[in-house]
């Protein structure tokens, strides 16, 4: 803003009134609550660290924390190599790629809300169910899905992964589009197969979407929310219980007025470790994207 | 470090831009009336959300009908059904309606908090104010007495089955089990006979806690017990033992219970009245939520007096419904928003002619007209306002004998009063972990919640 700061200001105007308004009004004011005991309605009581405190000691949320790592691990198994996979295979597919794309981002057009409603439907836990139909067919199940503490989580993961990998697909799709086809060339004439193609020439070449895919999916995970409040509700006995599902009850369960302090510090807290998480990641893999 | 004075004039454009919002969306306003271009106040009145039309349509009718009755009001109805969470985003983000409904557990707590408005002189005006049922009046006033919140309903929990599912296992329609032995044995027959779950429970959002308080009290037990200002959590009791005993049988040696062990209130009722449960526990008056939003087959509804264990301190968990007022309105709106509860909550319940057009409004719109429910006001009000409507009355009757017979003469225990949300948070663990892991250990499950509710009531 050296030259013509006015203009530049009155050209940003209209965009910091909304990000004020809509995004950093509210980012503050968590900060503020977060040191506050209030109902939204009666005064307003300062209580320092107090909030941050009562977060911590709250053996829940390390159960909370548990669920969300196991979540995240498992998402990172299942969820963060398929899409690339899927992406591999569409880009090999010489006729109807488009169809197949299509058909890999269809999950991310139903609304999540929807898809979880049809997904409680498939996880039935009764001989009935959808997917314990199709197992009892092969002489399997019924599998109880989201009545049992074991295999709830993955169940959540199944459906989580199911309904984002589309979008991911999208993006490796763009990023396959962009590695020179005259690499691939070389690979045949030197003798390579396919797989031998995508890991000496397909994964090198999208290092750098790689690594932004994986920390975007490390800290969507550690936000997970939709599927365990939708699914389960925590349950069952706390084994799904996340960390934005506790923020959420923290805020939400109690009828009386929540504890928006509570909730407000366990949202700070987990905004600065996923933060400093992607700091050090980035700085980490400095070198590796930029090679 | 530069002056405020010393930086440019963008930077402290800037900064004026970026904290004007935080200032604005900072700042309150005092209650206020909402008054139309035509001078009429307007108030916002709650409507069960989910309705079948015609139940919107008869609604809307008794809108019309109060408008009429009082020219100087406008009466906008707001889709709302109290659920924990989302009740208390609603009152904190301002969006609920000026007049809306609470369960007696939150009538206290809500008053202490201010988080509804005090309208206590003007129910006071009320001319049946003096006759309402003491019991229940209490939900609603503050420690010294004033009644900030008027009952509009009061339930006694009972069971309620499926008649069509108990003929097809074999079992007397016209005779539902009375004791928790009969409940176990009958659910284990529909179970086996139909494929159906034969007994099923509510386990999520609070909702387990709230029957297996029921279930407590039917065995004789109590969750907590205060003396004066001091509360012990008394959850780790035999009585409460032998509850869970006779659940874990029927969940996992009768296998009677179904597949799904996350319901919540709404979905039981959901499944309930789509013959997929043969029995369950919820309050006695559920009938109207179940045809209006559930679409219920009548033939198919049978409701019994919870059973309860022969012991002296056994006896039936009771609640009910405020109505309350929002605490963000004017003067003017609340005298009209008390005028709505008088007309569309009480007016049916103590003057005859109201009682007789909210009657004839249902019945001509095919609502429930008779649901049995526990007065309110004083026993010969509740029965002359029965007698008024009588010629209404369209729900099956007969088939509600079981648990109409009995209602008056069961123990009425009321709900547990310290955090009364966060213990049944507490109990949701403890009947889903008994329904999801064989291998649950009940003294260990009892030992856990007891210092669980403990620490939290301790707390409250």
């Amino acid at each position: 803003m050296r030259r013509g700061g006015l203009s530049t200001l009155v050209f940003l105007l209209p965009l910091l009134l909304v990000f004020g308004f809509f995004s950093w009004a509210p980012i503050v004011q968590s900060v503020v609550m977060s040191f506050q005991r209030t109902n939204l309605v009666g005064p307003v009581e300062f209580v320092g660290l107090d909030n941050f405190a009562q977060v911590l000691a709250d053996p829940l949320l390390w159960t909370a924390l548990r669920n969300t790592v196991w979540f995240a691990v498992l998402a990172l198994l299942f969820g963060y190599p398929l899409p690339l996979l899927a992406a591999v295979l569409i880009s090999e597919v010489r006729h109807r790629k488009g169809l197949f794309s299509a058909l890999a981002y269809l999950p991310v057009v139903i609304p999540p809300v929807v898809a979880v409603l049809l997904w409680k439907f498939f996880y039935d836990a009764g001989p009935t169910g959808v997917f314990n139909t199709v197992l009892g067919w092969v002489g399997l199940g019924p599998w109880q899905w989201l009545q049992d503490p074991g295999s709830a989580m993955p169940a959540l993961v199944l459906e989580a992964t199911w309904a984002a990998a589309g979008g991911t697909v999208i993006i490796y799709l763009a990023a396959l589009a962009g590695v020179p086809a005259d690499l691939y060339e070389a690979a045949e004439i030197d003798g390579s197969g396919i797989w031998r193609k995508v890991w000496h020439v397909t994964l090198p070449r999208l290092r750098g979407v790689l690594l932004v895919t994986f920390i975007l999916q490390i800290i969507g995970t550690a936000q997970v929310f939709l599927e365990p409040f939708l699914f389960t509700g925590g349950g069952p006995a706390n084994s799904t219980t996340t960390l934005l599902l506790l923020i959420y009850d923290y805020a939400f369960a109690n009828s009386l007025g929540g504890d928006y302090g509570a909730a407000t510090a366990l949202s700070l807290m987990l905004a600065a470790v996923l933060a400093l998480f992607s700091t050090a990641y980035f700085r980490l893999t400095r070198s590796w994207s930029t090679s | 470090m530069k002056s405020s004075a010393a930086r440019p004039l963008p930077t402290r454009l800037a900064t004026a831009v970026i904290v004007l919002p935080l200032l604005l969306t900072a700042c309150g306003s005092d209650p206020d009336d909402q008054v139309g271009a035509d001078g009429k106040v307007v108030i916002t009145v709650a409507m069960d959300s989910g309705l079948e039309k015609a139940a919107i349509d008869a609604f809307t009718k008794r809108a019309e009908q109060f408008e009429a009755a009082n020219t100087d009001i406008d009466v906008r109805t707001q889709e709302y059904t109290w659920t924990a969470a989302s009740f208390t985003a609603q009152l904190a983000g301002g969006t609920i309606p000026d007049v809306f409904t609470v369960p007696f557990t939150d009538g206290r707590g809500l008053i202490e908090r201010k988080q509804i408005a005090d309208v206590g002189e003007q129910i006071a005006q009320l001319p049946y104010a003096a006759k309402l049922n003491p019991n229940v009046a209490k939900a609603g006033q503050a420690a010294d007495g004033k009644q900030w919140a008027v009952p509009i309903a009061a339930y006694g929990q009972a069971l309620h089955y499926n008649r069509t599912l108990f003929t097809q296992a074999g079992l007397d329609p016209d005779k539902p089990p009375t004791t928790w032995a009969e409940v176990r044995s009958a659910a284990k027959q529909i179970t086996e006979r139909t494929g159906q779950a034969g007994y099923a429970q509510m386990t999520s959002g609070n909702t387990g806690g709230w029957i297996l308080t029921t279930l407590d009290y039917a065995f004789g037990g109590r969750i907590e017990k205060i003396t004066g200002d001091q509360a012990e959590a008394t959850v780790d009791t035999p009585e409460m033992a032998e509850v869970l005993d006779t659940l874990r049988a029927m969940r996992w040696e009768d296998n009677s219970m179904g597949a799904n062990f996350l319901y919540d209130w709404a979905g039981i009722n959901q499944d309930f009245a789509a013959g997929r449960i043969g029995m369950y526990v919820s309050g006695g008056g559920n009938y109207g939520n179940l045809v209006t939003q559930n679409g219920l087959k009548a033939e198919d509804y049978g409701v019994a007096a919870l059973p309860l264990a022969d012991k002296p301190d056994a006896g039936v968990l009771g609640g009910g419904t405020l109505a309350v007022v929002s605490p963000k309105i004017g003067e003017r709106s609340k005298e009209a928003a008390v005028k709505w509860i008088d007309f569309y909550y009480m007016g049916k319940l103590t003057d005859q002619e109201a009682a007789v057009a909210d009657a004839r409004t249902l019945a001509e719109t095919d609502q429930p007209v008779g649901v049995p429910t526990l007065p309110v006001v004083d026993r010969a009000t509740y029965d002359q306002a029965r007698e008024w409507t009588a010629q209404y009355v369209n729900v099956p009757l007969d088939q509600m004998t079981p648990y109409t017979a009995k209602m008056f003469d069961q123990p009425l225990v009321t709900e547990p009063t310290r955090s009364t949300q966060d213990v049944y948070k507490i109990l949701d663990q403890t009947v889903q972990t008994l329904f999801t892991d064989r291998s649950a250990d009940v003294p260990a499950l009892l030992a856990k919640a007891d210092a669980e509710v403990q620490a939290q009531i301790g707390r409250g």
